[in-house]
């Protein structure tokens, strides 16, 4: 089967490509691409040709932090809805974190995950494997065996590692199988049963907050160990500025660390919990105007290398519950791209930059090939029709989880056609 | 004129409102004070006390406001009963409502809840206390009181005492008593009195006699023993030295002082019997002003406007 | 300017001035003092708001012909209106002041306007509420017929045959205004 791509504005930071031209796939992978230097040299007899003129040709995005909730919690997401909800979002590969039931802390859940994902996903899934069994922070998983059954990255996400010393073993150990360690940073007794960000608005709505610290010290906790022991260290959903500072500084000084923000992060305030709207619950919480220009800023200096979704779906009625209640969490594989693209039409990323953050930089971090156009990688391809607004309608959403703070945003920028495992998906 | 459809918190009402509220209840407090301490005014209607948290002081008062009003009042405690069997919030209201409730009053430990349910809800939905966030009809009672004892609010330099952070009285007051134009001073520890509250317009006090002094209004606030365990404060001994009311401190304040406590109260802790009796005790009267107040509340809140 | 009096906008009609007023309350103070035979265990209860001015000016007649005090109270209807469940908003609630106790006296009702009589039938309530008078007689400026319960006043300054479509309104100089009693004809297009 062959497919050819023409005449799209092609953006792929992995080869310095960001000009017109033409792909070709085949047999599901990139045969070649041509830029209009150069045009392609079997253009005359493939099964499919897309025109897309107009359009952006995009490597297929990777979220390196999504909850597929697949085994366990199947009423909030399955593997099936949660990639088709990728996919329509512009991924193509997601990363599922180990907070499943039972808890991805062994190789014959990962080996569960990977063959149901092979048999119902609309997109790749590489799971996340816990760091301690059954995420209590108590002894570590068998991170090896997890790792050859097909886990790329290790993480207790959803809760942090309490116990300094267990992360530092993790930290270390992990060394030995070249994976990273994700850090969910909260440090639980200081954020005890908070609900969201501490301020003046939490006092003033009466909920319990959490300071920004509590995510900071350990942000600061695992990069010293980072430090101490050369482990690869992740930093999830970075959501202040004071986390923005400890990376950058902790990054100059040559600390083995990575770390993503979410959209959210950068999109909207705690003001969005006003009137107690549990669907802007989310945890971290969100912050402040002054934590969004820091997280910009880090996203702009390359402090913050990977925006990912933490794609949380809840089902309704565990959100129509008490604010306190209500469990934490975004929707978010349906609108990340829309809204990380206000981020290049503000003026914060190139339009390469957002690509790199979105689908090169998660792939070098985990260590996979993917996020490129490369010739021989699988094709893994995204068009995105920059002219098309959408408006955001938790109704149409493939995810089972309808729980966002942006219904009713107006956002620019959509995939049309998604090409994912060999598949092409056409949006309307 | 109050065109809403329910009382979520004092935040959202304005000078006016909450004046109009107050002028409203002065009109009730003349009928309680009659030996026929009723009127047919709320004929037919049904009010429901939903409370998901005891509290027989403000159920009480809410139901005897309701059958002054000649309302006939259903008493719907869900001690967790409910809850344990899994049955929603929302259902539980929806019940509720489904009995034929025109005003359901609230009083649930999380905030929000209220607001929450008032979305859900055609009947008018009145918050008696939301976890840490508001309890207005207190408030109300508490600015009807001052108005009463000292002619006006405007410009009266008024204290609150004590666990500012958790109590929804201290904060609802805060919010009533700046928007009628008196200065508010908050005293207490540090611990007890988060540093943004500041940017609701108050003074914060952590020195009790600094605090006190010259107060028009000292309104005292009950102390939870369970913080003492939560590091808030050491113990109760240690708290009450600092920050009880003692005869000898609110001699500090103005001569013609009034001291009020939304109750109950832990007598030799917050506030000494000696002051809690005292002739400048407004406390008992509160308790007359709550019913006037809240009857002023569902009455204005019962227009059609829907 | 002056063409628009005749089509549109209906000039409101004067049917009582300040002098008619007067002469209105004086016959009806000289009827009150001889239909109970003098001011003994009378009192005067006037409705919120127009008929407490009311109330306060034949007080002011009956001292002048009895040269004797005669008790005045303020009576708020609110709380006993029959159309609470049907109204936009509230009434607002005014001061009740029944400075005198009710039970046993004979008690004169003062309105300004009677229509319906739903506001008579609340202040009855009202005043019952209250105590047990003797008595309760009503006493009104005007009646404007159309009374929609078994209601009679013993007591009117001026009887005026009315539409449905008009408004009686009662303006006194308590109230900042002249003292006069217009007839307007309500715009139904509204
Ligand atoms: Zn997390």
């Amino acid at each position: 089967m062959k497919i050819i791509i023409k005449n799209g504005h092609i953006i792929d930071p992995s080869q310095g490509i960001d000009g017109v031209g033409d792909i070709l796939i085949e047999d599901g992978k990139i045969k070649e691409i041509s830029t209009q230097h150069s045009a392609l040299s079997t253009s005359s007899s493939a099964h499919r040709t897309i025109d897309a003129i107009g359009l952006y040709v995009l490597p297929g995005l990777i979220d390196m932090h999504t909850h597929l909730r697949d085994p366990g919690f199947e009423y909030k997401e399955t593997i099936k809805t949660g990639t088709k909800a990728a996919v329509k979002g512009g991924f193509t590969t997601v990363c599922c974190m180990p907070n499943t039931y039972p808890v991805n802390d062994n190789a014959s859940v990962t080996e569960f995950i990977i063959r149901k994902a092979a048999q119902e996903g609309h997109c790749t899934v590489l799971p996340i494997g816990a760091i301690t069994k059954g995420q209590k922070g108590e002894e570590l998983a068998e991170i090896g065996t997890m790792r050859n059954e097909g886990c790329i990255a290790f993480s207790d996400d959803g809760r942090p590692v309490m116990n300094s010393l267990m992360m530092r073993r993790a930290l270390e150990y992990s060394k030995a199988f070249n994976v990273p360690i994700i850090s969910h940073c909260e440090d639980l007794t200081l954020s005890e049963d908070g609900v969201m960000n501490e301020g003046l608005l939490s006092v003033t709505l009466g909920l319990k907050g959490i300071p920004s610290e509590a995510e900071e010290i350990m942000v600061y906790r695992d990069l010293s160990l980072s430090k101490l022991t050369g482990g690869r260290l992740h930093i999830a959903h970075v959501s202040t500025e004071g986390s923005v500072k400890l990376i950058r500084d902790a990054k100059k000084r040559g600390v083995n660390v990575t770390a993503e923000t979410c959209p959210h992060y950068f999109s909207i305030t705690e003001d969005a919990v006003t009137g107690y709207d549990t669907n802007a619950k989310v945890n971290p919480p969100l912050r402040t105007e002054r934590d969004i220009k820091a997280i910009k800023e880090g996203l702009q200096d390359g402090t913050i290398d990977v925006i990912a979704t933490d794609h949380a779906p809840h089902h309704m009625d565990e959100k129509l519950q008490e604010f306190d209640k209500s469990p934490s969490g975004i929707s978010g594989l349906e609108t990340a791209l829309g809204l990380s693209l206000r981020l290049v039409e503000g003026g914060i990323l190139t339009m390469g930059q957002l690509i790199e953050k979105m689908a090169l930089n998660p792939a070098r971090i985990l260590g996979i090939k993917r996020g490129t156009l490369q010739t021989d990688t699988n094709a893994d391809v995204v068009l995105l029709d920059m002219n098309r607004e959408f408006t955001v309608e938790v109704d149409r959403f493939l995810s089972k989880g309808k729980n966002t703070p942006f219904r009713g945003w107006i956002l620019k920028g959509m995939p049309v056609i998604t090409i994912s495992k060999g598949r092409i998906y056409e949006w309307q | 004129m109050l065109n809403r459809k329910d009382l979520l918190g004092i935040k959202e009402l304005s000078k006016d409102e909450i004046n109009l509220i107050l002028d409203t209840a002065a009109g009730f407090k003349d009928v309680l004070g009659r030996d026929i301490k009723k009127v047919p005014t709320l004929r037919g209607k049904t009010a429901v006390n939903l409370f998901f948290e005891p509290s027989t002081r403000t159920r009480t008062s809410f139901e005897l406001a309701a059958k002054r009003l000649s309302t006939d009042v259903i008493n719907f405690s869900v001690p967790t009963s409910s809850v344990v069997k899994g049955e929603s919030l929302i259902d539980t209201a929806l019940t509720v409502q489904a009995l034929g409730a025109d005003f359901i009053i609230i009083r649930h430990s999380s905030a929000g809840v209220p607001h929450l349910l008032a979305k859900k809800l055609r009947a008018s939905v009145i918050n008696a206390g939301d976890g840490t966030n508001e309890h207005p009809t207190q408030a109300l009672l508490d600015a009807f009181t001052i108005r009463e004892k000292k002619g006006r609010i405007e410009g009266l330099e008024i204290a609150i005492v004590g666990d500012i952070i958790h109590s929804r009285v201290a904060k609802s007051n805060i919010y009533c008593l700046t928007k009628l134009g008196a200065r508010v001073r908050l005293i207490g520890p540090p611990t007890l009195i988060p540093e943004e509250i500041r940017g609701t317009g108050v003074e914060v006090f952590h020195d009790m006699e600094a605090g006190l002094k010259d107060a028009d209004v000292v309104i005292m606030l009950r102390i939870q023993m369970e913080r003492q365990g939560k590091g808030f404060f050491p113990s109760t001994e240690e708290y009450s030295k600092n920050w009880g009311l003692t005869a000898e401190r609110f001699s500090l304040a103005k001569d013609d002082a009034i001291v009020m406590h939304p109750g109950p109260m832990n007598r030799g802790i917050e506030i000494t019997s000696e002051i809690a009796d005292g002739p400048r005790s407004v406390i008992l009267e509160q308790v007359t002003n709550g019913l006037a107040v809240r009857m002023a509340v569902m009455y204005l809140l019962a227009g059609v406007k829907r | 300017m002056r063409g628009r009096f005749f089509y549109g906008v209906k000039m409101p009609k004067e049917l009582m001035n300040k002098k008619d007023i007067d002469r209105a309350l004086t016959r009806i103070a000289h009827e009150i003092i001889e239909k109970n035979k003098g001011i003994e265990r009378l009192g005067l209860v006037g409705i919120q708001r127009g008929g407490v001015h009311l109330a306060r000016r034949l007080a002011s007649k009956i001292k002048d012909i009895e040269k004797k005090d005669i008790p005045v109270g303020l009576l708020d209807i609110g709380f006993y209106r029959d159309d609470l469940n049907i109204r936009k908003e509230q009434p607002v609630i005014r001061k009740t002041e029944v400075p005198f106790e009710v039970t046993d006296l004979k008690i004169i009702l003062v309105d300004d306007v009677l229509f319906t009589g739903r506001s008579i039938r609340a202040a009855l309530d009202a005043l019952i509420d209250l105590g047990r008078p003797a008595a309760i007689q009503l006493a009104v400026l005007i009646d404007r017929g159309h009374r929609e319960l078994p209601i009679k006043a013993d007591y009117v300054g001026k009887n005026i045959p009315t539409a449905l479509s008009e408004t009686v309104e009662v303006h006194l100089e308590e109230e900042g205004l002249e003292d006069r009693v217009i007839l307007e004809k309500v715009d139904t297009e509204r």
